[in-house]
């Protein structure tokens, strides 16, 4: 019977260096932008695209997948949130709130 | 055959031939949830789970429409739980032990290229209900032969290990 177990994880032997990190991105209908939903490890994109598949949409979420090395994506720096961040929050005049909306006007 | 019981060897041919077709993703089905936890990654974990469901999907269709020919009140409830081994149909293929993860995957690449094969025939199958399985198998039999075409092909490609041996 103990063949039957399968195989453990990995190869012992072999350095594995670990798979890289994929970003992943899910576009839920025609029409609508790509969303960022999560990241995962792959080998190489294909099989990045197979994962992402396999973890995101397997509950009919998606019609379209991108997959991009995590380290591709540039993201802002914790350290400039205030500068980056913070001028923005006291200029409520950039909502477009201050609008008086037609009567009739549908879909805004 | 000698041993299979009264209610399998009196099997209509079509009845026989979609429960041995049942059988194929039943069984095939079950050696691949051996895998969960134990895949080299938990990526490749939720790949087999999911091929596993797609084919435990194909044999829920196809006993419950071999229960249906056969005409004697068996659901696939029935016909997947409670026949002894010996009337268990499948092909020797999907039942032999799962091996490494690379006696797995060319497993899953020889099978699911045999049933891309068998579903996009049967897809013009005479009988409807048969076709219908087929069409929507096919599908899901697509992925499972791209899936395990990548990892025979980077399994064969080997490592700089494998290599200097």
């Amino acid at each position: 019977m103990s063949n039957e177990t399968p195989a453990p994880a990995g190869n012992g032997t072999t350095n594995r260096r670990g798979w890289p990190l994929w970003e992943v991105f899910v576009r839920s209908k025609r029409g609508l932008s790509h969303h960022h939903v999560g990241s995962l490890h792959a080998p190489d994109a294909q099989m990045a695209l197979h994962n992402a598949r396999d973890a995101y949409t397997r509950r009919a979420e998606g019609v379209s997948i991108w997959v991009v090395p995590s380290t591709s994506i540039i993201a802002s720096s914790p350290q400039e949130k205030d500068p980056f961040f913070d001028p923005s929050i006291d200029k409520p005049y950039r909502h477009p709130t201050f609008y008086d909306v037609p009567e009739g006007a549908e879909h805004l | 055959m000698s041993i299979a019981s009264e209610a399998t060897r009196t099997l209509t041919p079509l009845a026989r031939y979609t429960l041995g077709l049942g059988d194929d993703a039943l069984i095939g089905s079950q050696r691949l949830c051996e895998w969960i936890a134990n895949a080299p990654e938990l990526e490749e974990d939720l790949a087999l789970a999911n091929i596993a469901l797609d084919l435990l999907g194909q044999a829920r269709a196809l006993l419950t429409y071999a229960g249906q020919v056969e005409g004697r009140g068996r659901d696939e409830d029935d016909l997947a739980y409670l026949r002894d081994d010996w009337d268990i149909l499948n092909v020797h293929l999907v039942e032999a032990p799962n091996g490494d993860f690379a006696v797995t995957m060319a497993r899953l690449l020889v099978f699911s290229a045999y049933q891309y094969e068998l579903y996009s025939r049967l897809r013009d199958s005479s009988d409807a209900t048969l076709a219908g399985i087929a069409a929507k198998a096919l599908k899901e039999v697509t992925y499972h032969r791209e899936h395990a075409t990548l990892w025979v092909l980077r399994l064969g490609d080997g490592t700089d290990y494998s290599a200097s041996g």
